[in-house]
């Protein structure tokens, strides 16, 4: 058969075509960790603050750590809190026992927050985390 | 029913999450640029410091009184606001936002005691986010909001009120006298929708209590008055006649005004405090998806000092509705310009966008070929992006001024508090 000599026109089709094997993950629909997922419980109760001193070293909470706060949890015996005394915010561990109430540090060398005569103590928030940052 | 859900004088009990040996003391917090008192502790109050004093009248309190004075922290606010209307949604199927602390909920379909599950949630809001509020229940929102200043006035002056109606107030569950000692006990001026000149009217005619109020005719409130009214008496006789609004209507009119920080003379300070507020006013009307068609500017001297005094303001018509900032902000430069006197101290201006529109309806017009067009819109909405990205002010409009002669006109904010919950390095810090 004689080749015609009459121009044709060729598309040129430039979408391309996966041909691989489709990604089989895509189904699970996996998201990746989110921390604030782990961290926070209630989101409307939870603040951040920051912890300044060393009275807590025994309980794992050092200078400068970020400490996230849950107002919505009940207070008990052996919670690590914060506490307002004198007006000013205090990390502690809460002591209930007996009757008693005080404020307990995590560090020997601090004394114990005891409540004076017709003082109270006011729990702001438990402290359920404490996140420590390192120089890198 | 509707009940209103409203933080307790909630500037000053934002401010006290985070100071709480701010309590027990009188506390106020100052609007921008330190003008005035916009919220004001109970101990405020009792000391005779009204709403809206301005910060020069009260400034011996602190020495006197031991009054402490904050600047507002609108980011503090804003974030417990959030937090608080949250918990607060928790009451029923639906709810309004009104106000930065205040929240209809419909409580339609909502079964059981409605002021135990009431003071559950105002507690819940005490313990979780710290801010106190106040709960009022009725069959209309006029209702609910007069309930809510019942519960609020109950709790703060013993003896005004019922003490059993303190915090959680449901006219809907009184009974018949037990709701007219309420009504009788409740001047005009508290209703929700009565302004002052209304009120004023109402006293001279002999209306004086919110009773008296409900037992007018609506019919001849509406001649006498006003339909407005009429509306009001109808829903404190019960009557729904508001709706819940869902979704915030779109404002009729955007403004930005501020006292300078300082007298300010020159035009040039002028213009760059102008532009500032016509960029952030453009903003906001964007953010609606309206166009506007009036550019007012206005510029004053303040009356509260012993200078020469002028008060001058215009209206600017675009030539076609826009939402372009370049367009808004050559219209209140040119306002600025014909109304701008030399030799007196201005101590406030402002620019308001007037006539809007929405942006999806347009009129069908001639082709003017002057270049404004579709493409200035990607070049606004890339505008917004980069400032909402980078922080307001990082991309601008040059005659805003470069930083450093800003100081001259921006805000005064001496008093303000840390942002301690949308700033890292504003966070508050625990004694360890």
């Amino acid at each position: 058969m004689p080749i015609s000599d009459v121009p044709l026109l060729v598309l040129l089709l430039k979408n391309r075509v996966n041909a691989g094997f489709p990604s089989p993950a895509e189904d699970l629909g996996a998201k990746r960790i989110d921390l604030t997922q782990l961290l926070i419980t209630h989101p409307q109760a939870t603040y951040f603050l920051r912890a300044s001193g060393h009275s807590m070293e025994e309980a794992g909470i050092s200078d400068k750590d970020i400490l996230v706060v849950d107002r919505a949890i009940k207070p008990r015996h052996n919670h690590v809190v914060v506490a307002v005394v004198d007006g000013d915010f205090t990390v502690k561990r809460l002591y209930q026992r007996a009757g008693r109430v005080k404020l307990k540090a995590a560090n020997p060398t601090f004394a114990d927050i005891v409540p004076k005569e017709g003082q109270t103590i006011e729990v702001w928030g438990v402290v359920t985390s404490s996140i420590k940052q390192f120089p890198v | 029913m509707y009940a209103l859900v409203d933080g307790n004088n909630f500037f000053v009990s934002c401010e006290r999450v985070f100071r709480p040996s701010l309590n027990g003391l009188p506390v106020v917090v100052l609007s921008n640029n330190d003008g005035c008192a916009i919220a004001r502790s109970n101990e405020a109050k009792a000391l005779g410091i009204a709403m809206g004093a301005p910060w020069f009248q009260i400034k011996h309190l602190v020495e006197d009184a031991g009054l402490v004075a904050l600047s507002a922290n609108f980011a503090l606010y804003g974030d417990l606001s959030d937090r608080m209307m949250s918990l607060a949604a928790g009451l029923g199927p639906q709810q309004e936002i009104y106000s930065i602390d205040e929240s209809f909920i419909d409580l339609t379909g909502v079964r059981g005691d409605l002021v135990a599950r009431s003071h559950k949630i105002r507690s819940r809001i005490l313990q979780w986010v710290g801010i106190p509020c106040g709960i009022g229940i009725g069959a209309t929102k006029t209702l609910a909001k007069l309930a809510n200043h019942v519960a609020k006035t109950a709790e703060r002056k013993p003896g005004s009120y019922s003490a059993q109606l303190a915090q959680v107030c449901d006219l809907s569950a009184l009974r018949q006298s037990e709701l007219e000692a309420v009504l009788v006990a409740t001047p005009v001026n508290e209703v929700w929708g009565v302004g002052r000149q209304i009120s004023k009217q109402l006293t001279a005619a002999g209306v004086n209590t919110v009773l008296d109020l409900v037992r007018l005719d609506p019919v001849m409130v509406k001649r006498r008055w006003s339909v407005v009214l009429e509306r009001t008496v109808r829903e404190l006789q019960g009557m729904p006649c508001i709706e819940l609004e869902h979704s915030p209507r779109a404002k009729q009119e955007i403004a930005c005004t501020r006292s300078l920080g300082h007298p300010v003379t020159e035009l040039t300070a002028l213009a760059e405090a102008v532009t500032e507020f016509a960029s952030r006013a453009a903003v906001k009307l964007r953010k609606q998806g309206s166009l506007a068609a009036l550019v007012m500017v206005f510029i004053r001297t303040s009356p509260f000092r012993k200078d020469p005094q002028c008060s001058r303001s215009t209206t600017v018509p675009m030539r076609r509705p826009t939402s372009d900032t370049a367009a808004i902000l050559e219209a209140a430069l040119a306002g600025l310009r014909l109304i701008y006197q030399p030799a007196f101290n201005y101590a406030k201006a402002g620019v308001m966008l007037l006539d809007l529109q929405s942006d999806q309806v347009q009129q069908g017009e001639l082709d003017w070929n002057d270049g404004a067009g579709k493409h200035r819109g990607h070049l606004m909405s890339s505008l917004d992006g980069l400032n909402q990205r980078f922080g307001r002010g990082t991309v601008k409009l040059a005659s805003a001024g470069l930083q450093g002669d800003r100081s001259v006109w921006s805000m005064k904010q001496e008093r303000r508090t840390p942002a301690y919950t949308t700033c890292l390095a504003d966070m508050p810090t625990a004694k360890a």
